[in-house]
């Protein structure tokens, strides 16, 4: 199903933040039919093309929350540079479950990890520069910057990303009725 | 004379004397949103997911008793928009994590969010520090997932006299609270075979060891959604069985 002749082709990046990849790996669940959304469109910066930088983009998908600084830097980039942006998991449109640090402090939190937990001999919580801040609590995406589409689901199956996106591209509103919308 | 009827969206549905609006729907098969609502307790009318607008006004189809020739408005875009809203603020105002939930799909609030289609909680989430209570043997109390419809307060007071259960608070600040000094499930009189063990319409007292016996995905929820069950009796449970 190529582009009508003239048309071009779209371009899609995607991330994942404060997520598990699991996403990213639904997205892959499309199996064969990667063929066809390769057809209609390009990828941008992804891990799927390990290109670092989001250029100028028609359609963003975010997996993951925010918890950490560069998770803010690299929202703000995609919601610059693509047109629809779309919360794609759990995680994404809730927090998810790294958020259910938020009730904890980080200070402990991080204590406990690197130093105080079982089995932890001279540890220490890691101070390299290049290290992005952790927030002191994990946020939906859409608590950052504005959200066009939201994906639920942990993680959505491949075939609700397949329909949201196929109904995205040729035009109609997306929509997942039964048994394609789920949270868990 | 005729049996007295009103109008559902447009369709005639009849009822008899002292049903309210939400009675007559359900006798009629039809779908009203609700979650604090349980055919086997007096309606309080406090979730307002089950507003619809009868002779032009807002009110609880829970407790609005049915009136001949009533215009009843239900399943419209305004009265869907508005659910979805509460279904939200109540999201937020939570924490409800379904993925890690045992109860999920057969929780009534998020097959409720899949009927009417939220896909996002779209408010600032508030993220509450709620402990859990485990003391219990049989019983698991995760508050983080309350959404203050009383079931369980009306069941362990009117059907098991045992008062396990209440509100405290107001407000923002209002939560379900354990009716012992210790305010520990464990000190009560509180048992699997109460009433009130079987009402929570979300996943607050749950059953302990049965978490997972049913797999996601195979629950009530996620084999017909919830406006096609009309009729069926509540979920009971986190034990229980999809059909």
């Amino acid at each position: 199903m190529n582009p009508p002749v003239g048309q071009r082709k779209l371009r899609l990046a995607t991330t994942s933040l404060a997520g598990c990849f699991g996403c990213h790996m639904s997205l892959l669940d499309i199996d064969e039919r990667l063929f066809e959304l390769l057809d209609r469109v390009d990828l941008d910066r992804s891990p799927l093309t390990d290109i670092k930088r989001c250029g100028p983009c028609d359609i963003g998908l975010i997996e993951g929350g925010i918890c950490n600084a560069e998770n803010v830097h690299v929202l703000r980039e995609f919601r610059q540079q693509c047109k629809v942006l779309i919360a794609l998991g759990a995680c994404a449109v809730n927090g998810g479950l790294p958020a259910q640090r938020n009730h904890l402090d980080l200070g402990q939190c991080l204590q406990e990890v690197y130093r105080t937990g079982p089995g932890i001999v001279g540890g220490q919580v890691p101070n390299d520069p290049e290290l992005p801040l952790p927030l002191n609590q994990v946020h939906p995406v859409h608590e950052i910057v504005r959200i066009d589409y939201f994906i639920p689901g942990c993680p959505p199956s491949g075939d609700a990303i397949w329909k949201f996106l196929t109904d995205l591209l040729d035009g109609r509103t997306p929509r997942l009725g039964h048994p394609l919308l789920h949270f868990d | 004379m005729n049996a007295p009827s009103l109008l559902l969206d447009g369709l005639p549905v009849p009822f008899s004397d002292g049903q309210t609006i939400m009675e007559a729907a359900t006798v009629a098969g039809i779908f009203i949103p609700h979650l604090c609502h349980h055919p086997e307790f007096k309606p309080q009318g406090s979730c307002k997911l089950c507003t619809v607008k009868a002779n032009g006004r807002y009110v609880s189809a829970c407790t609005m008793p049915a009136k001949d020739g009533m215009e009843v408005e239900n399943n419209s875009p305004d009265l869907n928009d508005k659910r979805r809203t509460l279904l939200q603020m109540l999201f937020v105002e939570g924490n409800h994590f379904c993925p890690s939930c045992e109860k999920s799909g057969n929780c009534l609030l998020q097959a409720l969010a899949y009927e009417l289609e939220m896909l996002t909680p779209h408010f600032t989430q508030f993220y509450p520090d709620r402990p859990v209570d485990a003391s219990h043997p049989e019983v698991l109390l995760d508050f983080n997932r309350c959404i203050l419809c009383e079931l369980c307060v009306r069941a362990s007071r009117d059907v098991d006299r045992k008062n396990v259960f209440a509100l405290s608070g107001r407000g923002i600040g209002k939560h379900l609270i354990v009716n012992a000094e210790s305010g520990r499930l464990a000190d009560t009189g509180f048992s699997l075979a109460d009433k009130a063990a079987h009402v929570c319409p979300v996943g607050v007292i749950l059953e302990k060891r049965q978490g997972f016996l049913q797999p996601i995905g195979c629950r009530r929820y996620d084999l017909q959604p919830i406006g096609m069950q009309v009729g069926r009796p509540p979920a009971t449970g986190s034990s229980e069985q999809g059909s």
